[in-house]
């Protein structure tokens, strides 16, 4: 067994307040929610998306589409990851052509997911534009992709990881640091 | 939403359902309800197997597992490479082994194959190096048949542990008795099978299935009738004496569905259908008539089966 520690950065409150200041933003910069859709890379962003589109109908007062999307079958790494990918079910029920879609993930490192969702959305429409929100930039990307809306810059190292957990999937609510000592991640 | 499955794919091939636990056959099942997805989009097509080379060997007729499988292959972005026996070089005499091996020389990565032979698939898995899928070899098994009947009924009916299942017709003879009935009894359904006496094989019942000689037994508490297609040629064999016979006995029709009205039966058909003989034309466009609804499942069954034995390390030559 490889040893690991954990160094909590974020509790359930401090996700909340994020997740708020996100929403306001999206509103700030869209000036309002018109044409306006949340999508959410599974799982957690799905979640996430959900919750900000929560956030969005209380500050706006309108409801606003939530989709999710499931990028395992855009990997580009699909014969190279150690565990099984499970294809899920990627539920958009609108047409996204012509609508302003935010993107959301828990999770920023290498940019290569992004690319994946991007691809995906584009597959089944064309948007407006596409913006990116997520909880946490931990850096190191491999593509030029860049966050609009950050919830939290959290400078890492490679050998580290970010475990965002949320009671949909996790049971718990927090944002935690991994360090593994020894063992590299790839 | 649906936790990971802690179960991993570990097949490189896939031929036949007898090589399958109630476990994988499910894995296969859920796969197939993401790939469903995929086909109801407006790009009904994902960028997976780009890259990949998919040969269909196809040695006997058949119109809809072979278009089947191009579609599930070229919706993943895969490359297909269709071979038949009438415009190949078997009519020269080229053996089956020579035949894989050439086509596989020419960097494919996965072999698709229908085969009059009993063992074809399994002879062939050992004779290449990438994947083989075994697209129903003789009187043996049609796994990706059985999967998407199977498929079917869990859609229509929401689970299959503890469902009524009967299959009607040639068993002795079809493949996809054979696979049906293993997929059926190893998720828990009960299997009744039914037909005449010459076409019901000896010792079945050793398989966990129940045996009728009566049609109405068969129809009786069935959640889902599989009807197989009368193999027409067989019949100057001496298999059953005349169609007509066949029909009155065991051929389906709205006067023997009548009863059933209103009442959730499904009737699936592997297809072609012989319209009249073992359908009767009432009878296959009925409101229990799920056939078309099969036809759909498949192509996102084939989409399973090609992603999930691609994922395994040394499947083709592309993999590392």
């Amino acid at each position: 067994m490889k040893e690991s520690k954990e160094a909590r950065v974020m509790d359930k409150e401090g996700i909340k307040r994020i997740l708020r200041r996100v929403s306001h933003e999206i509103v700030e910069k869209n000036q309002g929610v018109d044409n306006l859709a949340v999508i959410g890379i599974k799982s957690r962003g799905a979640f996430l998306a959900e919750r900000i589109a929560e956030n969005l109908e209380k500050i706006e007062g309108k409801k606003v589409p939530v989709g999710a999307i499931d990028i395992t079958l855009y990997r580009d790494d699909l014969t190279e990851v150690a565990e099984q990918p499970v294809v899920h079910s990627t539920e958009v029920g609108f047409d996204i052509t012509g609508m302003k879609i935010v993107l959301v993930d828990d999770v920023l490192f290498t940019g290569r997911t992004v690319r994946c969702a991007l691809d995906e959305l584009i597959d089944f429409g064309r948007p407006a534009n596409i913006q990116l929100a997520v909880l946490i930039d931990r850096g190191h990307r491999e593509l030029p992709i860049r966050p609009d809306y950050v919830g939290k810059n959290l400078p890492t190292g490679r050998d580290e990881m970010i475990e965002v957990r949320i009671v949909e999937v996790d049971s718990d609510e927090e944002v935690v640091l991994v360090k593994n000592s020894g063992e590299k991640k790839k | 939403m649906k936790k990971t499955e802690p179960l991993k794919w570990t097949k490189k091939h896939l031929l036949g359902i007898e090589d399958l636990s109630g476990d994988e056959i499910t894995m296969i099942l859920d796969q197939a309800e993401g790939f469903r997805e995929v086909l109801a989009r407006p790009i009904p097509k994902v960028p997976t197997l780009r890259g990949k080379t998919i040969a269909n060997l196809f040695c006997e007729p058949s119109t809809r597992t072979r278009a089947s499988f191009e579609l599930a292959a070229k919706r993943l972005s895969a490359d297909t490479l269709n071979i038949t026996v009438s415009s190949s070089s078997f009519l020269k005499g080229e053996t089956l082994k020579d035949t894989a091996r050439n086509i596989e020389a020419m960097q494919t990565d996965m072999i698709v194959i229908r085969h009059s032979c009993p063992g074809a698939p399994h002879f062939l898995a050992e004779c290449v190096k990438g994947s083989v899928i075994n697209a129903g070899d003789g009187p043996h098994e049609h796994p990706t048949q059985a999967l998407l009947d199977v498929m079917t009924m869990r859609q229509k009916l929401g689970r299959i542990k503890g469902l009524n299942v009967s299959i009607i017709g040639d068993i002795a003879h079809s493949r996809v008795a054979r696979s049906n009935i293993l997929a059926l009894t190893r998720l828990g359904a009960n299997v009744t099978i039914c037909g005449p006496k010459t076409m019901i094989p000896a010792e079945i019942e050793k398989t966990g299935v129940r045996v009728t000689y009566k049609l109405e037994e068969a129809l009786a508490k069935a959640d889902a009738v599989n009807v197989l297609r009368i193999q027409l040629e067989r019949q100057k064999k001496g298999v059953f004496p005349s169609i007509r016979e066949y029909i009155k006995g065991f051929g389906i029709d709205k006067e023997k569905l009548a009863r059933y009205a209103g009442k959730k039966m499904l009737i699936l058909h592997p297809g072609p259908i012989n319209r009249g003989v073992e359908l009767s034309q009432d009878a296959a466009d009925s409101e229990h008539s799920v056939i078309l609804n099969q036809v759909t499942n498949g192509v996102a069954v084939r989409m399973a089966v090609l992603f999930l034995v691609s994922q395994i390390k040394g499947s083709g030559k592309n993999f590392k």
